[in-house]
């Protein structure tokens, strides 16, 4: 008998309930759960960080924690960067803008880290965008993209 | 990569905690998860029982104790990272946290999971290693005290039981203004060190007055270079008497494994060594 | 006339979905009724199988049914055909798509678990009992071929898989008469796939109705169905396969795998789709990859270092399978002479069995491998002969007046190696003037004041691109308005759908997002080829240029007569054609196309086939030639071996760049691709064939705290080989890489005498280099 708990999480806004397999991580509960395949597990070892979303707010690899652990937590994930109206966050625009993807696969953990850490950070140098995005491999980019990316839109949201 | 399937249980105290652990032979305590998680995930490990320490009251936090900083096991390093006690009286601490992980596996990671966990390359032991921290470990008769040297005590096994948790660790302080230095040398950021160094130096009218240097990656367990710190007491804090206790370093026991030879671990300590007390010399008050 | 796309940093429509996480991978996608699968794979390196007990693991809840060899009919217990026979090939080994009665491997599949969930198929696999007899595993190329040396396959006498040459010109004449014979001794030793996103195979049968359909995490879903269908023996017709949104290729997602008959038949036998999704640690042991390759060579050279000839030979790396014929050893040897006009070339190469993963190629293929050898030669020279490396190059490169040049190779297929066009001093100018490399030795000389260490390093490159046969491309124009695209070529993150879109809306006159674009999928377009050797601009984008061409003349011949004007009078834009100069005088192409497909019992106007479309499949009339020079500044830190890239500067010919942003892309993470490969990603195994590094904590990928920003600057000399005058850009940032790297390493060690024979090149290793120069100074 499978060992199963009822959670309550919050995604993106919206309060969902579920009764989940308690070795059920919660990047595979986001995406075979709930249906939100945005969120992408890459190594299921904690280190390539394309499962990374935002947990009250702050970016964890959704591969290293248990879908359990959630409950009672609020999960941002890279399907709810955007406004509810569509309209595209300054980094989501500037990652198309600066062609900071190329197949994609990476992007929603970049995205996540990258929302994170702008908010702390609001005027990095490049130094310090390349040291937060270490936990984030990509494979396609060489990174700079991805880079220029995030310096635009930081600066957008502060002259925003 | 899925973990075999286990029976979870979140304890909301201590004693609940510890409780569990005697009840089940076979559990595992799950702390920050960057550890545990991808050996589950890897089935390295496969518990019968997975205890959450994430919900039990009381095991995060830092106090300030006079002499010394207490924190809770379950602190994470986010936290130790952002306080104001901690950067005031352990400055090394935020230092060398800059090397550990990334800043996703930091919002997770505890003190305690990285001491338990005690991998050989790690940070958090190193440093612990350099202050000879007192981890205060408690199970079913109470609590006990163990001096950071007796901790680690073999491969990755600390001297704790199956039904014993890890709830706090006392980290005492150097006097104020005292130099320290953390280097450590990975191929990549992030990655755990090959070699890594923790230096404290005390300092008065230029000369060295207390010194601890722990060095982490080298064996299963930091090591503490005793002899090069006798010998820097009464020194001058200057780059010629850094560059000899590096050399002193240079002869450590180290280890050898199909990815990096004991030669090169030898060479990395001996930079190392240099580098933190460098950095350390240059931060103590007091140096001429 | 219209909007100019081409030539334009146009964005990339394929980013609104992907950066919003509306992207569409194999693992997102559901069906009713769906099982996962998990596969047993082989412990040993090398073992017989005496058996295999399944019936633990067949018994646990949840688990449909557990498949090995036994347990196919009997036509399909035979191994994989052969892809790309040749008759180089002297023992064609190819792999079960099960594992018969001996693994050769350590990954290789054993058993399959069919389930409700993927955790209860890996909690299965637990329950499998194989006993293995343990035989002795070969993993040394280097003592491979030794008389003794174990054998990879049990019922072979040899580690032989063949043998190769290139040899033009010649060469005795060169050795005889040169100044000097120089000789270099080097083992390259490249990296794995690692595309972010792992493989994954859905298979759903549905003999009644469609047929057999497989979603498959690929860059050839052509070649998978021919494969399979073939394997099968049935019609390729009956079986469809669909490349969905793939998180990058890199070369191991090119071939035809084990598992893409395995998930097929298991579907097939339980009448319920399968889904098979291939985690990380299996990507480190049955994804292909590429490996060791050793190099000895000699070149002959004059006084000046002008060099005559290059000789030698090679030890090639070709794990336990043959997944891809000859077409890594042979794209290694092709690339000789480089850009240089060497007149005499004679290498040989040995292929070797061993008891790894096998290999297949990976981002550039053997032509990192050739590029690097021909440039570690060009280095000794200058070295040896203390003449500057950047002027060895301009007395040894290939002129433009020499263009089209045959060098006296010949391609895959044949053909002769002939360079297009292209100025490479002229690229080799463009570089050093990007990395300020006439500041160069004052940065040196400064950093060495502060005990610091700088080198710098130059290399050169031509890349074959653009192979055929074609990429063909459908343009129609339906009633909306609309424009339905349709290709084979498969992208896994090089934006072809934006570059197609741009090239159709300039030509035929409409806007990009009024495209609506398919491809890789075999049911939607009749044939392809797939995405591998930078080759798909090169022919999806003349074919496009084609087929939108036709679409346009019809177009402007149908509404000549609709508007009664002259045809020349007549222009398109935004989907609207009218009279120039009488813009009342209109019609959509929407229009044009129901005229063109009318309702029952009406006509298609006289003189014109019915639908507004056209098909071609034009392509590259040979292989157009992309070139480069790459200059790399690195720091090296002796205390701990350290390198860091400091300056990266890229000058490249791909040709005409239909977008120049995503060609940008290609070449920086093609660069960051190769600097990985020079620096970091190393597979260990030991002397049993256990892997080593099968996670990323073992296996270093480059990370953006350690990488170097790359400065690039573009010629555009247009290739005569295609309506476009477009080169290959894919594979042209990776190729000349680590030798670049390389050298600057060797320049910044210079008083250690440091000269590097392997690559990755590893801190410890470099220690070790420093050690020994600084004890040989010293005596």
């Amino acid at each position: 008998m499978a060992d199963t708990r009822d959670i309550e999480v919050t995604v993106n806004g919206e309060r969902h309930t579920a009764t989940v397999e308690t070795r059920t991580s919660l990047g595979d509960f986001l995406r075979q759960g709930l249906g939100k395949t945005g969120t992408h597990m890459g190594c299921e070892h904690g280190v390539c960080g394309a499962c990374t979303v935002l947990v009250d707010g702050e970016a964890v690899r959704s591969c290293l924690m248990l879908a359990v652990q959630a409950n009672g937590h609020e999960i941002t994930t890279i399907e709810g960067l955007a406004e509810a109206d569509g309209t595209l966050s300054p980094l989501q625009e500037a990652f198309w803008e600066n062609h900071g993807l190329q197949c994609g696969f990476c992007t929603p953990g970049m995205l996540t880290s990258l929302t994170a850490f702008l908010e702390e950070n609001p005027d990095p140098s490049e130094r310090e965008v390349r040291e937060a995005i270490s936990g984030n491999i990509c494979r396609c980019t060489g990174y700079q993209g991805i880079v220029d990316a995030a310096l635009s839109a930081a600066k957008t949201m502060r002259e925003g | 990569m899925k973990p075999a399937p286990f029976t979870y249980h979140d304890p909301g105290t201590v004693d609940e905690a510890i409780a569990l652990l005697g009840q089940h032979e076979d559990a595992k305590l799950l702390a920050g998860g960057q550890s545990l998680m991808p050996m589950l995930n890897m089935r390295f490990v496969v518990p019968d029982h997975v205890v959450d320490l994430n919900g039990v009251a009381g095991l995060a936090g830092i106090t300030d104790a006079g002499d010394a900083l207490e924190i809770g096991a379950m602190t994470r390093q986010r936290d130790l990272m952002r306080d104001a006690a901690v950067a005031a009286k352990a400055p090394i601490i935020p230092e060398a946290l800059e090397f550990v992980g990334h800043f996703q596996t930091r919002n997770r990671g505890t003190i305690g999971g990285s001491l338990c966990h005690l991998d050989p390359a790690a940070e958090q032991p190193c440093l612990m290693a350099a202050y000879d921290a007192v981890l205060t470990v408690q199970g079913p008769d109470g609590t006990r005290e163990v001096p950071f040297a007796e901790w680690p005590l073999a491969y990755m096994i600390p001297s704790i039981g199956p039904d014993e948790l890890l709830t706090k660790v006392r980290v005492p302080n150097w006097a104020a203004g005292h130099g320290y230095g953390f280097a450590e040398y990975a191929r990549r950021h992030g990655d755990f060190a090959i070699v890594s160094a923790a230096a404290l130096l005390e300092v008065s009218g230029g000369t060295i007055s207390r010194a601890a240097i722990a060095i982490g990656g080298a064996d299963v367990r930091p090591i503490r270079l005793v002899e090069a710190e006798a010998a820097l007491i009464g020194q001058a804090a200057n780059a010629e008497t850094f560059k000899a206790a590096g050399e002193m370093a240079r002869k450590i026991d180290a280890i050898s494994d199909a990815y990096v030879s004991s030669a090169y671990r030898q060479r990395l300590a001996a930079t190392m060594v240099e580098r933190a007390l460098a950095k350390a010399g240059s931060r103590a008050g007091g140096s001429a | 006339m219209g909007v100019r796309y081409i030539g334009a940093e146009v964005q990339r429509m394929e980013d609104p979905r992907l950066i919003t996480g509306h992207g569409r991978y194999v693992d997102d996608i559901t069906m009713q009724g769906m099982l996962h699968a998990a596969f047993l794979r082989a412990s040993q390196a090398h073992a017989k199988i005496r058996s295999i007990d399944t019936s633990r693991a067949a018994a646990m809840e949840g688990v449909h049914r557990v498949f090995t060899l036994a347990d196919f009919a009997p036509e399909y217990r035979k191994p994989m055909n052969q892809l790309y026979p040749a008759p180089v090939i002297e023992q064609n080994k190819t792999q079960y798509p099960l594992a018969k009665d001996e693994v050769c491997y350590v990954g290789e599949a054993v058993a399959v678990v069919v389930a409700d969930s993927r955790a209860i198929a890996e909690d299965a696999l637990a329950l499998i009992d194989v006993d293995y007899e343990t035989l002795p595993a070969v993993v040394n190329i280097m003592t491979a071929l030794e008389d003794g040396a174990p054998l990879a396959h049990a019922d072979t006498s040899s580690n032989l898989m063949g043998r190769m040459r290139s040899k033009f010109g010649d060469i005795d004449d060169a050795f005889a008469k040169a100044d000097h014979v120089f000789s270099a001794d080097f083992m390259q030793h490249r990296g794995g796939c690692h595309s972010m996103e792992t493989r994954g195979v859905i298979a759903r049968d549905d003999p009644w109705g469609e047929g057999l359909s497989l979603w498959t995490s690929a860059q050839s879903p052509y070649l998978i169905r021919r494969a399979l269908a073939t394997w099968l023996d049935e019609p390729e017709e009956r079986v469809r396969v669909i490349a969905p949104d793939v998180g990058g290729g890199f070369g191991p997602k090119a071939g035809f795998y084990p598992e893409e008959i395995v998930i097929p038949l298991v579907a097939r036998a339980l009448g319920r789709p399968v889904k098979w999704i291939e985690d990380r640690r299996e990507h480190f042991v049955s994804t292909t990859t590429q490996r060791d390759q050793h190099w000895h060579l000699e070149v002959a050279c004059t006084s000046e270092g002008k060099m005559l000839g290059l000789r030698g030979t090679v030890t090639h790396e070709n794990g336990a399978y043959i997944p891809y014929g000859i077409l890594l050893p042979n794209s290694s040897l092709m690339p000789l002479p480089g850009a240089y006009a060497i007149p005499a070339v004679d290498v040989g190469v040995d292929i070797v069995f061993t008891n790894t993963v096998p290999n297949s190629p990976v981002r550039g293929a053997g032509r990192p491998c050739g590029i690097y050898a021909v440039e570690r030669m060009v280095q000794t020279v200058s070295r040896e002969l203390g003449i500057p490396p950047e002027e060895v190059r301009r007395r040894n490169y290939v002129r433009p007046e020499q263009m089209p040049y045959e060098t006296g190779a010949t391609l895959r297929g044949g053909a002769p190696l002939v360079y297009d066009s292209g100025n490479y001093e002229a690229l080799l100018d463009k570089a050093l003037d990007l990395a300020d490399f006439a500041g160069f030795k004052e940065r040196q000389a400064a950093a060495r004041k502060e005990g610091r260490y700088l080198g710098i390093g130059i290399s050169s490159c031509i890349e074959d691109t653009g192979m055929g046969p074609y990429e063909g491309t459908t343009v129609r124009v339906e009633s909306s308005g609309k424009v339905a695209v349709r290709t084979g070529a498969a992208s896994q993150g090089q934006g072809h759908h934006t570059m197609i879109a741009m090239i159709v809306a300039e030509n035929l006159g409409v806007s990009p997002e009024d495209i609506l674009f398919e491809s890789a999928d075999t049911g939607k377009f009749p044939h392809g080829v797939g995405t591998i050797g930078s080759r798909v601009a090169a022919n999806v984008g003349p074919s496009a240029f084609d087929a939108a061409t036709k679409v346009r003349e019809k177009a402007l011949r149908l509404a000549a007569e609709v508007l009664e004007a002259s045809e020349a009078d007549l222009d398109i834009e935004d989907g609207v054609v009218r009279v120039n100069g009488a813009p009342d005088l209109s019609v959509t192409l929407g229009e044009l196309a129901v005229k063109l497909s009318p309702a029952s019992a009406l006509r298609v106007p006289a003189g014109f086939d019915p639908l507004l479309e056209a098909t071609s499949y034009d392509g590259s009339s040979g292989s157009p030639i992309a070139c480069g020079s790459n200059v790399a500044e690195v720091e090296v830190d002796p205390g701990t071996g350290e390198v860091r890239v400091l300056r990266y500067s890229v000058a490249h010919d791909c040709g005409v760049m239909i977008n120049p942003m995503i060609v940008h892309g290609q070449i920086v993470g093609g660069v960051i691709h190769g600097i990985g490969n020079a620096l970091f990603e190393r597979m260990i195994y030991d002397d049993q064939g256990q892997p080593l590094t099968t996670n990323y904590g073992e296996y270093l990928l480059p990370l953006a705290s350690e990488m170097p920003r790359v400065d690039v600057t573009h010629m555009e000399t247009p290739s005569p080989l295609n309506s476009l005058g477009v080169k290959g850009a894919g594979e042209g940032g990776t190729i000349p890489a680590a030798p670049a790297v390389v050298a600057a390493i060797e320049n910044a060690l210079e008083e250690f005498n440091v000269v590097i024979d392997y690559y990755p090149v590893g801190p410890q290793y470099l220690c070790e280099l420093i050690d020994k120069g600084a004890a040989q100074a010293a005596e």
